[in-house]
């Protein structure tokens, strides 16, 4: 059956396509011109002056130290989503312990437990273990505000195991351990890359734990090092661009790759 | 059948063989308890107490509810939350069911403007209001270039309703492809024998969306919905960056006046006063999402096996 086009949604498709890519034209094109060629060609022009200074002006401006500690934060953050994720969702699966399905229900309520209303106390307990203004204390909020969508992601995936196997491991008198490293963890590759891709993206683009728990510029994250320079900057557009286009760029280089594990955990999601 | 009554397995050859007992859990609920559960029940006690950072907070009664009860910023906070998220509501349902559907189909073209439509939602929402900032600055932006359309001084940020109308838009700009593809995956679920019946019926592309279409996404418009409503009540990354909460406190919603109460007036007791407000709000949004999505019945019809 060959389906019709629809000129509607076609022209809809369109625009909102333009959309999209005319704010991403802008801020590529900006990020190679100088302040002044910017301002006198206009935001939509084409680039009537050329320059990499913006850059350059990046890695002197100590935006690199940024981009390390974003990296830093990221690979832990999703070291701990790994570690304890994958051992939780095989229990919710497989126990069928009463605790440990009001545990999978805490953690669906903490899906709504937006930061912001638990920043307070969460400043107040950094401060208290003298974490404030540390990696760390960023890296152990984050992670575990990781864990709700991780862990709904993963028993999904896992659910997908068939109970014939689990009972034939069994039959062999395998314990839970060996089910998990031998049955479990195999079946679950997608499922795994999928709650890695989610914990990077939520690390990298952090925003709120950041702003609230660190102050000094060596423990500043990317996000906060855009909103610092538009704060001091604002008018050289082209300069901001260049670290956004800067702060942008790994994580469009990861959704080259990692498409497909990105939609179909989100599509999952709402699926379900 | 042996019917274990506790998950615990450690008697190996028992009739628990396989399961997984409490231990496996144990790493990521204790993590999640130390950073979500107990600054739960600490944002409401801190509610009750006053504390300026330094110190230790103590106890002020209902004080903190008091001034909230008569703060008028802090009601205008409420009232604009509401606004914005329903606008943000009724501009992306639309929107993202019209894309969705459309990129439901298999054709090849659609698929790569989906995967270029998911581009807003991969940046950080600092990186997207910084963005926006500069696109849309009076001097340097695009409403300047563009006087013809925008009209007046091109400072769009500088009203009432020209803050509002650019926080929407961003919001859907930025929010928009995850909705899209929310709907994109539950329009390809739908059964295509529905559709080769009602095409026998000889019924057309609007015909067809109206009967068959929306009433299968039913679910997801309600999932998707309250995705929307919660994302709303707390946006903060985009209002501190483009708008400040202004002009004045045009834009001041809840969750930004939480922060200033806190963060900048270092009046931490009424901070966590709006945060439980905040906190109350979204429980009971994602416990209607828990019932309406069938979450918890999955996870019990799954025990009995």
């Amino acid at each position: 059956m060959k389906p019709r086009p629809n000129y509607f949604a076609g022209a809809g498709s369109i625009i909102w396509l333009l959309i999209v890519l005319v704010p991403i034209y802008v801020m590529v094109t900006a990020t190679i011109q100088t302040q002044q060629g910017y301002a006198s060609a206009g935001p939509l022009s084409l680039p009537s002056s050329f320059t990499l200074d913006n850059f350059g002006a990046l890695v002197t401006g100590g935006f690199l130290t940024y981009v390390w500690n974003t990296v830093i934060v990221t690979v832990s953050v999703v070291a701990i989503v790994v570690l304890v994720v994958p051992p939780l969702s095989y229990a919710v699966v497989r126990s069928r312990s009463r605790g440990i399905s009001l545990i999978f229900r805490t953690f669906l309520l903490g899906l709504a437990i937006p930061a912001q209303a638990v920043i307070v106390p969460i400043f107040y307990l950094i401060s208290v273990a003298g974490l404030y203004d540390s990696l760390i204390g960023i890296i152990l909020p984050t992670a575990a505000f990781c864990l709700p969508i991780c862990t709904l992601i993963l028993t999904g995936s896992m659910r997908d195991i068939t109970p014939e196997l689990y009972e034939a491991m069994a039959m062999d008198g395998a314990t839970p351990m060996r089910s998990f490293f031998q049955l479990v963890l195999p079946l679950s590759k997608s499922g795994i890359s999928t709650i890695i891709v989610f914990s990077a993206l939520q690390a990298w683009n952090g925003f709120l734990f950041p702003l609230i728990l660190t102050q000094s510029a060596s423990t500043k994250v990317i996000t906060l090092g855009l909103f610092d320079f538009q704060s001091q900057y604002g008018v050289n557009i082209p300069g901001l661009m260049a670290a956004v286009l800067l702060s942008i760029l790994p994580v469009l280089f990861v959704y080259l790759f990692a498409r497909r594990a990105l939609v179909q955990g989100l599509m999952g999601v709402g699926g379900k | 059948m042996k019917r274990p009554t506790t998950g615990r397995s450690r008697h190996s050859g028992g009739p628990n063989v396989g399961r997984p007992g409490f231990a496996w859990a144990l790493p990521a609920t204790i993590f999640f308890a130390l950073f979500a559960i107990v600054p739960l029940i600490g944002v409401a006690v801190m509610s009750f107490t006053s504390w300026s950072g330094l110190g230790s907070p103590e106890f002020n009664g209902l004080d903190n509810w008091n001034k909230l009860l008569g703060d008028k910023v802090m009601m205008q906070s409420l009232w604009l939350s509401a606004l914005l998220t329903l606008l943000g509501v009724v501009i992306q349902t639309p929107l993202s069911i019209l894309l969705g559907v459309w990129a439901a189909g298999q054709q090849k073209n659609r698929a790569v403007l989906s995967a270029i439509y998911f581009i807003p939602l991969l940046l950080s929402s600092a990186a997207v209001s910084v963005l926006w900032r500069a696109l849309l600055d009076p001097n340097f932006g695009i409403p300047g270039q563009l006087a013809g359309i925008f009209g007046g001084d091109g400072n769009l940020l500088g009203s009432q309703a020209g803050a509002i109308a650019v926080l929407t838009f961003v919001g859907a700009w930025q929010f928009t492809p995850l909705h899209t593809l929310l709907y994109q995956g539950a329009a390809r679920s739908v059964p295509p024998v529905l559709y080769q019946a009602a095409e026998i019926d000889g019924a057309g592309t609007m015909r067809k969306f109206f009967s068959i279409t929306l009433p299968q996404l039913r679910n997801t418009i309600v999932t998707s919905g309250i995705l929307m409503v919660v994302g709303g009540l707390t946006t903060f990354d985009t209002v501190l960056i483009l708008t400040k909460g202004g002009p004045g406190t045009d834009t001041t919603i809840t969750p930004y006046y939480m922060y200033r109460k806190a963060f900048q007036s270092f009046d931490f007791g009424v901070g966590s006063a709006i945060a439980l407000v905040l906190v109350v709000i979204a429980t009971a949004i994602s416990l209607i999402m828990v019932r309406a999505t069938g979450y918890d019945k999955m996870n019990s019809a799954q025990e009995g096996i």
